[in-house]
């Protein structure tokens, strides 16, 4: 696991252009993270890193948008999934067919998600405005990928 | 073109709802599947987020506002579905059900703009408003700042950034343990509550049209989880408070620079009493008129869906039935 330790939104946006310059077509981002732990601005930074103009919103209720850059972005959110259904319908294999993806609550529907995944945990700390940022690579796909990540981190925090 | 009677269907969400509307104002019957006994019928409860319980639900549903309109099929004149935007699977089986229908009835189908739909739930309730109108759109899924300057004209003016305000409701409601969803439930505990007792932000409130609630649902975060005593009416009514400021602020602002005639509400939040009441007051003390909609008109629902259908037919024509979903769909503007 590699972490970084962040002050502000531009911070954790910051954090996320750098993931986003890792990531290559059929990649899946989990975001982890309390409510209000900045899990919408991490996936801002990332979709803006990778050449997406408009603006990225909360898919709570849309349940999956999608974004077209450089590459396509699919934002997913199971916050209301456990709530109401299925993961099912997320269709996740088939969204990854096409582009990055990234789960917002993704830990509430672990088992219905492919094992080769990026789990990025944003955990709230003493000051509203800082967060420790976790990287975990689950899975072949992304071990190979986490020291250039961790190298690409050290401008934007230390490990925490 | 024009049809008399016009089915409308809409499964954009969480809702299966199906209406038939007269010349677009004139509502013969409205069903929405949370009123009926799907539950009962199904043996069980039903997802409704998932697009199988659309599945399920749609023919009764559709069936159900043909025999409440006192109607046989052949009097249908004309089937309009929302196409868009909304979760893709949901959307499929309303446009498939209304393409198919179209295609056995021989009736001109409708391809509907579901954000367009909601501006038409205004005119079901009161036929002559005038325009220019400053409409204020907020849900669940949405928030946005319309102009209305014509029937089928629209500007858009702003919208959310990031998180809908009745997203926020919800999500801030669900942090503190108060069960979904989260608007009437903050609603009613800021009665007892002092919507000054906590001083949080108004993001953008002075900056732009846009709209920005991600910020004010940390701020809510940090302050309970700091001040874990704190009163939670205290709490509700003064979230509450930042976000009808926010919402109200920026359209009285709207209606001033675009000289508006009056104010409409719109969408699930529509129903909030202090959003209902700071709008009103709004209205009165700028001398233009305040249309505040009745619950189920604020939340989805077909009648909206055939009373703007009923005006888009006569401007496009049918839609082609090779017309699909489309879940991220914009609101035309002119």
């Amino acid at each position: 696991m590699i972490s970084c330790a962040t002050t502000d939104v531009a911070g954790t946006q910051a954090v996320a252009a750098e993931v986003a310059a890792l990531v290559v077509d059929g990649d899946l981002l989990v975001l982890v993270g309390d409510l209000g732990a900045g899990k919408t601005h991490f996936t801002q930074g990332f979709a803006r890193a990778v050449g997406v103009d408009e603006p990225v919103t909360s898919p709570t209720f849309t349940l999956a948008n999608r974004y077209e850059g450089d590459m396509v972005v699919n934002h997913l959110d199971a916050y209301r999934i456990e709530q109401f259904g299925d993961a099912e319908d997320l269709a996740i294999p088939e969204l990854l067919e096409d582009g990055v993806t990234l789960v917002e609550w993704g830990n509430n529907i672990l088992p219905a998600l492919p094992t080769d995944r990026l789990e990025v945990r944003i955990l709230l700390a003493d000051d509203d405005d800082e967060r420790c940022i976790e990287f975990v690579a689950v899975g072949e796909r992304w071990a190979s990928r986490l020291t250039e990540l961790a190298r690409r981190l050290v401008p934007w925090g230390a490990p925490c | 073109m024009t049809a008399d009677r016009i089915l409308g269907i809409e499964t954009s969400c969480d809702e299966t709802a199906a209406a038939v509307v007269r010349q677009g104002t004139d509502v013969m019957s409205s069903v929405v599947s949370s009123q009926i006994e799907i539950h009962q019928r199904y043996g069980g409860v039903v997802p409704e987020v998932a697009s199988r319980a659309h599945v399920e639900s749609i023919m009764p549903v559709i069936a159900q506002s043909i025999v409440e309109a006192g109607i046989d099929d052949h009097e249908i004149d004309a089937i309009a579905a929302t196409h868009g935007p909304g979760l893709v699977g949901a959307l499929l089986v309303g446009v498939s059900a209304a393409k198919a229908m179209s295609l056995v009835w021989d009736v001109p189908f409708i391809a509907m703009n579901h954000l367009e739909s909601h501006l038409y739930a205004a005119f079901l309730e009161e036929p002559d408003l005038e325009m220019p109108l400053v409409v204020l759109l907020v849900s669940g899924g949405h928030t946005m700042l319309i102009v209305m300057e014509d029937h089928l004209r629209y500007r858009v003016l702003g919208s959310t950034l990031d998180d809908a305000a009745g997203e926020a409701f919800d999500k801030v409601a669900r942090f503190m343990d108060l069960g979904y969803p989260g608007g009437p439930v903050i609603d009613r505990l800021a009665i007892d509550g002092d919507p000054t007792a906590i001083r949080f932000p108004r993001a953008m409130a002075n900056d732009g049209w846009d709209f920005s609630f991600s910020g004010l649902k940390t701020a809510v975060v940090n302050h309970v989880r700091k001040h874990p005593d704190a009163d939670i009416n205290d709490v509700a009514a003064s979230f509450q408070e930042a976000v009808a400021d926010v919402l109200v602020g920026k359209a009285r602002r709207a209606a001033q620079e675009v000289g508006a005639k009056g104010l409409c509400l719109a969408g699930g939040v529509a129903a909030n009493s202090r959003l209902r009441e700071k709008a009103l007051d709004v209205c009165v003390e700028d001398g233009y008129r305040a249309f505040l909609p009745s619950r189920a008109m604020c939340t989805d629902n077909a009648a909206m869906v055939a009373a703007a259908a009923w005006w888009r037919l006569q401007a496009d024509g049918p839609s082609p039935l090779d017309i699909g979903a489309n879940p991220s769909l914009r609101l035309p503007v002119s």
